[in-house]
């Protein structure tokens, strides 16, 4: 009994509303107070049940709320997409024949939705936007790379604490600014340097959109590499390599699907930087391979022409698709990175 | 290779790793000194505080501050609450579980989506699904089937989800076992553990987290594009309440924003060149803002690694 009532005070300490404990030294009508506490007592562990029950199915509807969101990026992209594949012939996707200057029919691929009758091969602006990637996944993958394995292996604590968050504010930049600042600034450099016909063109934006996944590289470079055993370095040094060699054939080497999936993701975000291209890269839609010329990436066609096309038209819906398109790309592409990261993990653990 | 040869390569490529994080910590420096020196000269009060003038040409940039400020507190207010538990119900309840697993791969996919695919999804989902629908259940003529900063923070929203959920489920990992435990032998619910032991503990990494989100809202332009962003409006989104004259946020207007402003004025602007300066000042203002606002979270972070527990 006495052990009950001690119980009892110790949850009612816990507990708001549970009876003081005071009241349990003194006789309730003909009832006893320690049966009284153990009746509200069994009635507050119900109550409280019922409580964990909703906060728990809440809290479980807030992590819904991603896959929920992510399903509905899907349904939505890919209904407004699909409307585009009955009002536009699929084959009008590639290109479509056209005139040309001697009257002869050519098969022609070319972005050119307005006007009476639209084109909408998305030939184009794939090569546009994979124009700008590549380019800046490269540049991004030497330069982010190096950061990487410096801030891992080479940087001493102090100096790292300074680096890493260096490149942290980098990557805070917004895009906006550092397109707006390759259109005015960037651009003239580079056709100064390379005396280039466009003034904006991919290797420009290339530029821009490197300085957006040098930090991505960087840091998940940086993650990987750290998560290299001791074991192995030491090895290593034990043998007799020197420092960059312990890096270049022992560590890069271990933590190498870390830093594969980070060039992944790097080109992912690559592919999917909108702000930077729009203002950076000319928006000439060209089927080109000259790095130097104007290009016009999916990101950039779907932020000049939306806000400007009536809904529901051919127009609208091929934006669409060329989001969905753009959409399904990068999805896949997160999704390998992902699969890599996860066989990482499991294997470091073994 | 001699070992001359190998001491050589061993500082060249040592050098060359340094040298090329340097070089980013230099992008970042001339970034921020070109921005400072070219839109030093325009910023004073009256740009600050003052509407824009004669076709945009002159005048201040204050309804882009306000608009920002405006759309990133709506977002926040939107994203903490989801994003939170989300983190919370991860950490503390799904485990590595199958279900756990797929909402952890769905947040990582959430943070990859390009940024105008959420623009996309904000204009066919919010715009047109949620809001047309809620005119036509209401019965009203368009109110809100029409690009507002009530869609366009909700696409933000979205967009700052995985950064909330991720900081926020490092921050409660952070917490202790022990603690955790601790509380459950006093008797305490898994709730109440949660909300008494784990949530004080992790407060301050969910506020770095909120604040590294609020900058990232702040710097984005494309998925407000065509979800609310205005190039030029006559008044503030806000609406008097009749008879107590209390001026409120109108969250079913369009606004000004920062970016947005930089980037039509930058582009599509009648006279680009004239408005250099006011571009550069623009610019000053949303990088100072960022810039602060992603220092702070750092420090932040920094302190709370720092201060023993």
């Amino acid at each position: 009994m006495k052990y009950d009532l001690q119980s009892s005070n110790f949850r009612a300490a816990n507990m708001p509303n549970s009876t003081s404990p005071e009241s349990g030294l003194k006789r309730f009508g003909d009832k006893r107070i320690s049966d009284l506490l153990v009746e509200s007592r069994q009635a507050n562990v119900n109550r409280q049940r019922v409580q964990e029950f909703i906060i728990e199915k809440l809290l479980f509807a807030g992590g819904m709320a991603a896959i929920l969101f992510i399903a509905l990026i899907f349904i939505f992209l890919f209904k407004e997409g699909a409307k585009a594949l009955f009002l536009i012939k699929p084959i009008e996707f590639i290109g479509t024949h056209i005139l040309d200057f001697d009257n002869n029919r050519v098969f022609a691929c070319m972005w050119q939705p307005v006007g009476e009758s639209g084109k909408y091969s998305i030939v184009p602006l794939l090569i546009g936007s994979f124009l700008v990637a590549l380019p800046a996944t490269v540049i991004s993958t030497i330069l982010g790379g190096g950061c990487g394995i410096y801030l891992a292996e080479i940087a001493s604590a102090k100096v790292r604490e300074i680096v890493k968050p260096a490149i942290e504010l980098l990557a805070g930049i917004p895009t906006v600014v550092i397109g707006f600042l390759c259109l005015t600034l960037l651009a003239t450099y580079v056709q100064n340097a390379f005396h280039t016909t466009f003034r904006l063109n991919a290797f420009v934006g290339a530029i821009g959109v490197s300085l957006v996944i040098i930090p991505v590289i960087a840091s998940i470079t940086d993650d990987a590499l750290r998560a290299v055993p001791n074991e192995l370095r030491e090895a290593s040094y034990g043998l007799g390599a020197t420092r960059w060699e312990t890096i270049w054939k022992v560590v890069v080497p271990a933590g190498i699907s870390g830093v594969t999936a980070s060039i992944i993701l790097g080109m992912g975000r690559a592919l999917g930087e909108t702000m930077i291209v729009v203002m950076a890269t000319g928006n000439a839609a060209l089927v080109t391979g000259n790095i130097f010329s104007s290009v016009r990436t999916m990101t950039a066609t779907i932020a000049a022409e939306l806000g400007a096309v009536p809904q529901g038209g051919p127009q609208y819906c091929a934006l669409f698709l060329v989001g969905a398109i753009l959409f399904f790309i990068t999805f896949v592409l997160n999704l390998v990175a992902e699969m890599i990261i996860n066989r990482m993990r499991k294997k470091l653990r073994l | 290779m001699t070992v001359g040869k190998r001491k050589i390569f061993n500082s060249f490529f040592q050098g060359l790793c340094r040298s090329m994080a340097f070089l980013a910590m230099a992008v970042l420096i001339v970034i921020l000194v070109k921005v400072v020196t070219n839109g030093v000269g325009v910023i004073n009060l009256s740009f600050l505080f003052k509407a824009p003038r004669e076709g945009m040409t002159e005048g201040g940039i204050f309804p882009a501050i306000f608009g920002t400020v405006c759309i990133t507190m709506l977002m926040i207010v939107l994203a903490i609450p989801v994003g939170v538990s989300a983190a919370i119900y991860l950490t503390e309840y799904a485990g590595k579980n199958f279900l756990g697993r797929i909402i952890r791969a769905s947040i990582n996919n959430l943070a990859g989506v390009p940024s105008i695919v959420f623009g996309l999804f904000g204009v066919g989902f919010f715009v047109l699904f949620i809001g047309r629908g809620m005119d036509k259940i209401l019965g009203i003529p368009l109110l809100f089937g029409q690009p507002a900063m009530l869609w366009a923070a909700s696409t933000l929203a979205l967009l700052v989800l995985p950064v909330i959920i991720v900081s926020t489920e490092e921050a409660l990992n952070s917490v202790s076992v022990s603690l955790r435990e601790a509380a459950f032998a006093l008797g305490a619910t898994k709730w109440q553990v949660v909300r008494n032991v784990v949530l004080p503990q992790a407060r301050s990494g969910i506020l770095t987290g909120a604040i590294l989100s609020i900058s990232r809202g702040a710097g984005e332009t494309a998925p407000i594009l065509f979800t609310g962003c205005a190039y030029f409006l006559p008044r503030l989104p806000v609406f008097t309440i009749p008879y107590v004259h209390i001026p409120v946020i109108n969250p079913l207007d369009q606004f000004m924003e920062l970016s947005y402003h930089i980037f039509i004025m930058a582009t599509q602007s009648t006279n680009v060149a004239a408005t250099r300066p006011i571009q550069y000042g623009t610019t000053l203002v949303l990088i100072a803002l960022t810039f602060l606002l992603n220092l702070s979270a750092i420090i932040f972070r920094i302190y709370f690694r720092k201060r023993p527990r």
